[in-house]
């Protein structure tokens, strides 16, 4: 479990001090997939960055199980380090290695595993994700898709306690993106792993969403499940999840169906 | 503010030297990082350094022998300047400030790239000193393939001298053969090679550093890229001029 406590991040813009974390407090659950979900700039990168450790926040604590990152030793930041699997929202393979060398590296640089060991850890991977075949070959010959899926495969290597997937489905068709999503929920359910996706996609959150928070200018704007999302009473989570036609329909019906008139 | 910033782009390039040039997490991984950088930063570079190195032995010893009229002069003298010229100041400030543009851009924008496309994240995240990683193989391969394409430039430029001779006889092979050899100075030698370790760590520093703190997009990297070799070639510039007065003098 992870746990957020009042965090707060500024950045120096022109010489001015930009808060972009208003003081966000949330929970995410293990063997979950939980979503932080929000329109563009609203901070949920920021979010991410300061829970894995990328950005120092300037106030408040990220517990991980109760350890808090932000008073963590180096030593101590190593060992979570190893606990932990992120997927970028650009994929982030070693343009220089094959897929199998992309997912055996943190397999060579942190496991005990004999070499063999370690290839079949790595083959086991990339089975996983539905990659039998492309081991040998290298990002750029891979679409957008298989990236991603080479990338699910790296980040769950080392058996990761924590999973961080920063929008999974940018760039990407819907039917692959289901794929990704799909994945990315079976994998948590079959692991236990506690899995934050940070997303814009109302379609990830209609089909993942088993703990959702949603992030509105750098403040918590709401927090619950999929199928409670629908008939929330906050104007700018509705202004985010009926943005497009589809969900509005979604909502009519919903509400059509559950009045007297509509039964 | 101009100062300010300096210090503060100093600053930063400090503590990245700080954080690369600790001990590598997995010694093996590190050993063939620094095989591949020395035969993709070295051995690549040969066929520039060959090129380069016959061209100006050649031009060196054909000015030589047009400015130098006086009757007093022995004719021995061409080949003689031609390598002083070739051991005080080519083949190690002229050849690394040919090389930054080489290496240097592309340190700079292999390392920018990898920023820019959440590469080096990818590896901090997964607890690895990235900075350490990905630079100290780059500084440590270079400085130790720089004097080898240092002696390199040095024989292919007085191969330069002699080839000249032999094709144009501008002077003959005998006497510029003589000139070569005579008066030599050993610690000439030396010093060329104390100077171009110098600039091959400048040349991987600088280049890593700008590409490790590039922040945005591709035109950033281009940027960064361009910056990177404009600053080796004025460092270079600097300490050769520290490094001769310190080691000539």
């Amino acid at each position: 479990m992870i746990e957020v406590k009042n965090l707060k991040k500024s950045f120096d813009e022109d010489g001015h001090r930009r808060e972009v974390l208003h003081g966000i407090t949330a929970t995410f659950y293990d063997g979950k997939t939980n979503l932080i979900i929000g329109q563009s700039g609203s901070g949920k990168t920021v979010l991410v960055k300061n829970i894995v450790g990328l950005f120092k926040p300037d106030e408040g604590q990220v517990l991980y199980d109760g350890r808090d990152i932000t008073t963590m030793t180096t030593a101590q930041l190593k060992q979570l380090r190893n606990e932990i699997g992120m997927l970028f929202q650009g994929s982030a393979l070693f343009d220089s290695e094959t897929v199998m060398g992309n997912v055996i590296f943190p397999l060579k640089m942190f496991s005990t595993l004999s070499e063999e060991e370690q290839l079949e850890r790595a083959q086991f991977c990339i089975d996983r994700v539905n990659l039998t075949g492309s081991e040998a070959k290298y990002p750029s010959e891979l679409s957008g898709g298989m990236q991603k899926r080479a990338a699910i495969a790296r980040a769950i290597a080392l058996n990761p306690k924590y999973l961080f997937c920063d929008e999974p489905n940018s760039g990407l068709d819907p039917k692959t993106s289901i794929v990704i999503d799909e994945l990315l929920s079976d994998i948590t359910h079959e692991y236990g792993i506690t899995t934050i996706i940070n997303t814009h996609d109302m379609n990830s959150v209609m089909g993942i969403g088993e703990n959702i928070v949603f992030v509105n200018r750098g403040h918590l704007g709401w927090v619950g499940t999929k199928d409670e999302i629908y008939d929330v009473d906050n104007d700018e989570l509705n202004n985010f999840v009926y943005a497009t036609d589809l969900f509005r329909d979604v909502r009519l019906y919903r509400r059509e169906h559950r009045s007297p008139r509509g039964k | 503010m101009f100062i300010a910033k300096s210090l503060d782009r100093f600053g930063q390039y400090c503590t990245l030297m700080w954080q690369s040039l600790s001990i590598p997490e997995k010694w093996r991984e590190f050993f063939k990082r620094y095989l591949d950088e020395m035969y993709k930063l070295g051995i690549d570079s040969i066929p520039l350094i060959l090129i380069v190195s016959l061209f100006i032995g050649s031009l060196c010893t054909i000015l030589i022998k047009l400015n130098i009229n006086n009757p007093l002069l022995p004719r021995y003298a061409v080949g003689l300047t031609t390598r002083e010229i070739i051991l005080l100041e080519f083949s190690s400030s002229i050849l690394c400030l040919i090389l930054s543009g080489k290496i240097g851009s592309n340190i700079a924008s292999e390392i920018g790239t990898m920023r820019v496309t959440e590469q080096i994240d990818a590896l901090d995240i997964m607890g690895i000193n990235s900075a350490s990683f990905l630079l100290l193989p780059k500084m440590a391969g270079l400085i130790t393939i720089m004097p080898f394409m240092v002696i390199i430039c040095m024989a292919t430029s007085l191969f330069g001298g002699y080839l000249i001779c032999v094709i144009t006889g501008i002077v003959s092979v005998d006497t510029y053969l003589y000139g070569i050899q005579t008066m030599f100075i050993e610690w000439y030698v030396w010093f060329a090679l104390i100077k171009s370790l110098c600039f091959a760590y400048l040349i991987s520093s600088i280049a890593g550093f700008y590409g490790y703190t590039v922040q945005g997009g591709s035109v950033e990297v281009g940027k960064a890229s361009t910056d990177a070799v404009v600053m080796s070639n004025i460092m270079i510039l600097v300490v050769d001029v520290i490094l001769t007065k310190l080691l000539l003098q």
